[in-house]
């Protein structure tokens, strides 16, 4: 967070808005304050900021265009989803590591005892013939859908996803395909998930034409986008924050609803720079840019990515055509992350209207630490 | 008088059990230290269960002989993995342990029996419930303890946690289920290249029996000789699924097909002893690798989030705590047989239990590693390398 504020001081001073609000002794004031904020300056903070989440989720305002709502967290959405699918759809069947009594992230309580063991059904610890499981119950023409149990426990299953599902189609010249094929995986940090919980592997999936890979950032989001990757008629990969299960809570249409994929969302319109951001980091840079306005008058336009592949660059460029500055920022590694595709993308497309060079904001860890870092690490996201 | 001839032919009856109820009244220590070693039956040999063999024309021998030496180092070692766990346990209630942790308490004859039938020069890789393993490979409970709390004194300095520990000939503490059952097959082969006649034990839980990779190690291990046991510790239960609704055949030691396999007692540490024995036996002498499969039982959940009632009974835990507790088994054979006194053996447990607050202590106190350290050992590198951080003007320092 730091490091975009940062970012934000560096271009604020050339941006005509800003420029009269904010003088160089408070530049400086803030950025003094910024760094005492950030664990190695100042010991004691670290014990107060230990177990604290790195941001504050804020609610998305109730929308009544989709009938009755009810009061879910994002686990509850996602079975309030995956209940719609298997009531509207007798094909459908929902199958992984333990999701027949819920799953570990409780995605899939109750809908056993409602739909029957037959379509909701444990699979033995095997994610690669999970995967290669779930493309032929699709291609036979039923609606599958695939937990695994971790994004991190994806990897034995990166055959079958990449060289499999994704070129189904092309190679048999569109005689068969696995679209309906849908992969759900609890994604991202968690604050103490250590190496092997904390991965955020979406960009690796980025790179393989023939897939789409959705993040949500709340629960209205990802009922909404869930369904539509279970409508899509390609395979999809749907990652869940899984800081979100619980952290996050919103007003969710009870009914089924479909958000578009490949469409990002302008959550707020600003002038000075465009920050995008998915998942989890998207309630981070909300709070930078709310950070940004307030100490240093920077209007921000916030742009929630949503899908990561094919991804709205029409979206993004139009923005920043308006702003002239990007900032990318994500959970990940940012060598090879998903952000140097959007700022490549918007270097090429956007390069004249560019005022400053592309912020991406992430680091280069590789891991997620287990211990006090962690926290203090995503905190300066 | 009457009195005192009593005591005598108790004495010569060799009834530990009196003499220990009588001790107690008299004060512990006095008695223990006036007895002589020559009052304790100095080893005894036990009928243990008879193994399950695949492929195989001769099991494990159905008896087995315990020193008392062995018998309380075993008390000992298992004691210390019991406590350490119900710590752990303790601590993770208590917020200082975080993260994802699996406690192994119920398991502990087989990570102490496994340890007393190979040589210390063995090999051995695990899965992620290896914390009973760290400690009979040669870790301390100090170390152990203050890598659950990710303090700087950890064995993987803190950076590891419950599922990431190492130490000498002993390869993790794997997060990833299933995974490190080739790296085993890999290391049996260096054992065999090297010439060496070291072998390499592979664990995995029957969770993980189900995974591809598995199929493709038995494949080359077989292929290739390797001096490899694979062992897989079949506990019932595959996080909350139980083996029955997760296995076409629940006979892990029969997975193999073309390779030899055993199943054996793993509540029994001497079952587990002797079978280990006759495994190492088999690799050593060149006839390739061999699984045992140990049915046993983990007395906690799958892990800290699993309460570990919702898919198996309270009574089912407490009829094995009670009936098959490897630990009670071991106790109640030293003293039926007069290797043991009840106080020694409770003299042991308080030295346990202060080993275990002790390392407890020095794990809430040890400092956590510092901030410098956060990017070390990324990659192998001389000198230095940067590492970038969360903006491009932080520079962070790899060494390794």
């Amino acid at each position: 967070m730091a490091a975009a504020a940062r970012f934000l001081l560096r271009t604020a001073g050339s941006s005509k808005a800003s420029i009269t609000n904010v003088n160089s002794g408070l530049h400086s004031k803030f950025g003094a304050t910024l760094l005492r904020a950030s664990p190695s300056c100042h010991p004691l903070a670290k014990t107060q900021k230990r177990h604290a989440a790195h941001f504050t989720f804020q609610p998305e305002p109730v929308q009544t265009k989709y009938g009755p709502t009810q009061k879910m967290n994002l686990f509850q959405s996602v079975t309030s989803a995956l209940d719609n699918t298997l009531a509207s759809d007798p094909t459908a069947v929902i199958f992984g590591e333990d999701v027949a009594f819920g799953g570990v992230f409780r995605c899939t309580v109750g809908l056993r005892d409602k739909y029957g063991k037959d379509r909701v059904f444990n699979t033995p610890l095997c994610e690669q013939g999970i995967v290669g499981f779930g493309i032929g119950v699709a291609v036979a023409g039923a609606t599958a859908i695939a937990e695994i149990q971790f994004a991190d426990y994806i990897y034995p299953a990166f055959d079958q996803i990449v060289n499999e599902a994704a070129k189904y189609r092309y190679r048999s010249g569109n005689l068969f395909d696995c679209g309906n094929l849908t992969i759900r995986a609890p994604w991202g940090c968690v604050g103490h998930g250590s190496l092997y919980h904390s991965q955020s592997p979406e960009a690796f999936f980025a790179h393989c034409p023939g897939i789409k890979v959705v993040v949500p950032r709340g629960p209205v989001q990802a009922k909404g986008l869930l369904l539509s990757c279970i409508a899509d008629q390609n395979p999809c990969i749907f990652f869940e924050p899984k800081i979100l299960y619980r952290a996050a809570v919103d007003q969710v249409p009870v009914e089924s609803y479909q958000i578009p994929l490949s469409e990002a969302e302008v959550l707020q319109e600003g002038s000075d720079v465009t920050l995008v951001a998915w998942g989890t980091q998207v309630h981070v840079i909300k709070e930078v840019a709310a950070m940004a306005q307030e100490k240093l008058g920077v209007s921000c336009e916030i742009i929630d990515l949503q899908t990561i592949l094919p991804w709205d660059s029409e979206t993004v460029c139009k923005s920043v055509v308006k702003t002239g500055r990007l900032l990318v920022s994500h959970e990940a590694p940012v060598t090879g992350g998903f952000a140097a595709e959007v700022s490549s993308t918007v270097q090429e497309e956007c390069f004249l209207n560019l005022e400053a060079p592309i912020a991406r904001v992430s680091d280069d860890q590789l891991l997620k630490c287990r211990i006090t870092w962690s926290s203090e690490a995503q905190c300066r996201h | 008088m009457q009195k005192m001839i009593t005591v005598i032919s108790n004495v010569l009856r060799g009834s530990a059990t009196k003499n220990g109820a009588k001790a107690v009244s008299e004060g512990t220590r006095v008695v223990v230290s006036a007895r002589t070693y020559a009052d304790f039956t100095p080893q005894a040999t036990f009928d243990i269960k008879k193994c399950d063999v695949h492929r195989l024309e001769e099991g494990p021998p159905v008896q087995a002989v315990l020193t008392r030496e062995e018998g309380l180092q075993y008390y000992r070692t298992m004691q210390t993995v019991r406590r350490m766990e119900l710590k752990a346990d303790q601590l993770y209630k208590q917020k200082i342990i975080r993260g994802f942790c699996h406690l192994y308490d119920g398991q502990e004859a087989c990570a102490v029996g496994i340890e007393a039938g190979i040589n210390l020069t063995d090999h051995l890789i695990t899965a992620y419930r290896s914390h009973g393993y760290t400690l009979t490979r040669g870790g301390t409970v100090k170390e152990i303890m203050a890598e659950l709390t990710g303090r700087r004194g950890g064995i993987a300095k803190g950076k590891g946690g419950s599922m990431h520990m190492y130490t000498k000939n002993f390869y993790g503490g794997n997060g990833i289920v299933g995974a490190q059952v080739p790296l085993g097959a890999g290391v049996a082969l260096a054992c065999k290249y090297q010439g060496n006649n070291e072998l390499c034990v592979t664990l995995y839980g029957d969770g993980a029996a189900n995974q591809g990779q598995i199929f493709e190690t038995y494949n080359m291990a077989s292929l290739w000789k390797l001096p490899c046991i694979f062992i897989c510790e079949n506990n019932k239960y595959g996080m909350g699924t139980s083996v029955e609704r997760a296995s076409a055949s629940t006979d892990y030691y029969k997975r193999g097909d073309f390779i030899p396999g055993l199943r054996v007692d793993g509540m029994d540490l001497l079952c587990v002893r002797e079978a280990t024995k006759f495994a190492a036996d088999h690799c050593r002498s060149g006839k390739g690798p061999i699984i045992i499969e140990l049915q046993t039982y983990r007395y906690h959940g799958h892990s800290m989030s699993d309460p570990g009632v919702s898919y198996r009974t309270r009574e089912e835990i407490q009829e094995v705590r009670s009936k098959s507790d490897p630990i009670s088994m071991l106790k109640d054979r030293m003293l039926t047989n007069n290797m043991a006194t009840v106080e020694e053996l409770k003299e042991i447990d308080v030295e346990v239990r202060k080993e275990i607050d002790d390392a407890a202590q020095f794990a809430t106190t040890d400092p956590e590693p510092p901030l410098e350290d956060l990017c070390n050992h990324l990659f192998y590198n001389e000198p230095p390398m940067e590492v970038r951080g969360t903006n491009p003007w932080m520079k962070l320092k790899s060494v390794s």
